[in-house]
């Protein structure tokens, strides 16, 4: 029998969801058993094995102090690495306190912020280190995580679809809930992969996925706004689990400047 | 002469999140039991503030992707309070419906890939899937199935997008949970087949004196109620909530510790605790199968809430059966509202324990403040405390036998992710 893949999985500042859908295959988890040795995965075995690791996959971002050390070591270990997530591709939904003052953060929900460690900032794995893939989605899809675990298995270059969920709706037939129901929603801008849930439960997209290759956004936000949709309601939709993904952050940033811009004139 | 020595063993695993323990020894004396979590802090109750109402179930749901339907029902419940939205019962037992699918999901993975393990002395699931075949496969369509009414109910099983303030953003069509029913029905038998397995478990003598703490309603039991009930003390309206359990800090964990304001004493939520308070309160198959499984009640036996699991799991099973055979489309999916000023506390059952939400909201409908007390972090000092005395008997065993011991002990209180924690190390400091 040939040998099997090491694989290794890393937790950063994250939920637990990425792994998860790892767990939720179910099935499939007994037959990749066979073929791929879980050298390092915490949460499921308590057999740790050190590096080096043919895949690593990384969940979770950059937030505290010992993980820049950490990431740096893990990839020394590891041939190939994937980062899995919106919080280990963009710095997840913590990124939110990227604009904010930290130190009154750490008050806010600590009484004794001393003890506790962390940077001003959460950011993706791939400021800090070399990443080969990164699987996008808040949580990623299961389908689409074993289908890179398999890539890596048979040597195929990684690729995932990068295309819009606005695409994803129209190849469904789903009645598209900007045009019929007045929902803003960022399905032409956000990278297909869930398979357009949120449209198909009568609701806009809160691009969980990112942003995806090329992005009309202005052309987008011009639509909503004269549509009659305000800014204000507008910005919670990009600063959200991918805020600081850069196009989404560019936009939110337009978005709070156009907003406050109108409550000033309405003074 | 004082000799200190720091011993640092193998990894804390099948725990969600990220910790070490610590004991401390004075002449072989049990000095101090810290439990250090660790997880990076990630400042939800912070950013919550100014974000609009609408937002915070998606929101608070990313805090642990195990349990997000729990962070959703107690969000959603607690802004439906401040904004006086009653909920109809057919959407109610939608949500109840929701709530099925995760502790189906979330208890299913606990008992087969994270607890049951340790009974064989297995690393993990698939290890013990090499020896118990059939019954690991069964634990996993049956975890499959809990995915599945997530799925139908919410698009999908972590962070399900379906849930908004006032109800759902789509109510599911009748077909949608027929077709649910003859899985529903095979999952009922193969739950009380489960639980029949983790009954033959031998389980570890250790039987504690615990004040319990859940919901508890007159009738239902328990995912959703306004009243909690406590082994040990009064009753109390879920609105006094913060006058009876008070959160702080310890420099040894970045979660913060839980406990009784006045006694200053520990006490455990979750299962054990919901089914000591309320088992008259399951349906027919789960409450005989309670009669018959290998315990006493009240259980006060941690490496025995497997089999309150595995009781819970066939309990909800019958729930979600019920609800689905009786289940017509509510005309509206959800209730209407004006955004306006006001506090709203609520808490729900999540498969770990009770989760408190706590809302202040403005006349714009944006969030005031926000306070989330999860069952984490208010297990963790029971957890310290049953440590420090179920350690002394095993300290003359190697240290890495003493921390397989005790990670045992810790994973059987199902400890929540990234609620809280991560377990690395165990450390044991001996002075002599
Ligand atoms: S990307 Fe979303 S689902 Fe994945 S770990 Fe981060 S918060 Fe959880
Ligand atoms: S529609 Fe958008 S927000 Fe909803 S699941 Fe898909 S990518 Fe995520």
């Amino acid at each position: 029998m040939p040998e099997k893949l090491r694989l290794g999985i890393f937790k950063f500042a994250s939920c637990d969801g990425c792994q998860l859908s790892l767990l939720n295959a179910e099935e499939e988890l007994l037959e990749l058993a066979e073929l791929v040795e879980f050298a390092h995965f915490p949460e499921a075995s308590s057999r740790i094995e050190s590096g080096p690791y043919d895949l690593v996959l990384i969940e979770g971002s950059i937030s505290t102090p010992n993980d820049l050390d950490h990431i740096q070591k893990i990839r020394r270990q590891t041939d190939t690495l994937v980062t899995i997530g919106a919080c280990a591709t963009a710095g997840g939904i913590q990124a939110l306190r990227n604009g904010a003052n930290h130190d009154e953060f750490m008050k806010l929900v600590y009484p004794h912020p001393e003890f506790v460690q962390s940077l001003a900032t959460s950011t993706p794995i791939s400021n800090h280190v070399s990443v080969d893939f990164e699987l996008r989605g808040c949580p990623v899809d299961t389908g689409q995580l074993l289908q890179i675990i398999s890539d890596k298995l048979h040597h195929r270059k990684f690729s995932v679809p990068d295309h819009s969920v606005c695409r994803d709706c129209k190849l469904q037939n789903i009645v598209c809930v900007s045009v019929a129901r007045g929902i803003p929603c960022l399905g032409p801008l956000t990278q297909a992969g869930c398979g357009a849930i949120c449209p198909r439960f009568h609701r806009g997209c809160y691009g969980c996925f990112g942003p995806c290759h090329q992005t009309n956004t202005d052309g987008l936000t011009d639509w909503l706004i004269k549509d009659g949709h305000s800014s204000a309601e507008l910005i919670p939709l990009f600063l959200n689990v991918n805020a600081e993904a850069p196009e989404f952050a560019r936009t939110g940033a337009q978005l709070m400047r156009q907003d406050s811009a109108e409550g000033e004139s309405h003074e | 002469m004082s000799e200190s020595r720091t011993i640092r063993v193998g990894a804390l695993t099948r725990v969600e999140g990220e910790g070490a323990l610590h004991v401390s020894l004075n002449n072989n004396v049990i000095d101090r039991v810290e439990l250090n979590i660790y997880e990076p802090p990630r400042f939800f109750e912070a950013f919550l503030r100014g974000r609009p109402l609408e937002d915070v179930p998606d929101l608070t749901a990313r805090i642990c992707g195990i349990c997000p339907v729990a962070y959703q029902m107690s969000s959603a419940c607690a802004i439906e309070a401040a904004l006086e939205i009653e909920i109809p019962n057919e959407i109610h037992q939608l949500r109840k419906l929701l709530y099925c699918g995760e502790w189906i999901e979330s208890h299913c993975l606990h008992m087969h890939l994270l607890q049951a393990p340790d009974f064989f002395g297995y690393s993990s699931g698939l290890e013990l899937g090499k020896h118990f075949p059939d019954e690991v496969k069964r634990g996993l369509r049956l975890k499959k199935i809990g995915n599945q009414i997530l799925e139908v109910l919410g698009g999908r099983s972590v962070h399900p997008v379906n849930v908004c303030i006032g109800g759902f953003y789509r109510t599911p069509v009748p077909d949608e949970l027929q077709n649910l029913i003859p899985e529903l029905e095979w999952g009922l038998q193969a739950a009380i087949e489960t639980t029949h397995w983790i009954s033959g478990f031998d389980f570890p003598d250790f039987v504690r004196d615990y004040d319990l703490i859940s919901i508890s309603n007159s009738s239902d039991y328990p995912w959703f109620g306004v009243t909690m009930a406590s082994s040990k003390g009064e009753s109390f309206d879920v609105k006094e909530y913060e006058q009876v359990i008070c959160e702080y800090q310890v420099p040894h964990s970045t979660a913060l510790q839980a406990q009784k304001i006045e006694s200053r004493t520990s006490c455990l939520f979750g299962p054990l605790a919901r089914i000591n308070h309320s088992r008259d309160n399951f349906h027919p198959n789960a409450r005989k199968l309670a009669d018959r499984v290998n315990t006493q009640w009240p259980c006060n036996n941690p490496f025995q809430s497997i089999l309150a699991r595995g009781l819970e799991v066939v309990h909800a099973f019958e729930e979600a059966l019920e609800i689905c055979r009786n289940y017509q489309r509510p005309s509206e999916s959800r209730i209407p509202y004006q955004p306006r000023a006001g506090v709203g506390m609520a808490a729900t059952e999540a498969p770990r324990g009770t989760l408190f939400h706590h809302y202040e909201i403005d006349d714009a409908g944006l969030i005031q403040h926000a306070t989330i007390i999860p069952p984490t972090s208010q297990n963790q000092k029971q957890i310290e405390n049953d440590l420090r005395d179920y350690l002394p008997p095993l300290l003359s065993m190697e240290d890495d036998q003493v921390a397989q011991a005790c990670e045992r002990l810790i994973r059987s209180y199902d400890p929540c992710i990234s609620c809280a924690t991560h377990f690395l190390k165990l450390s044991i400091e001996r002075v002599e």
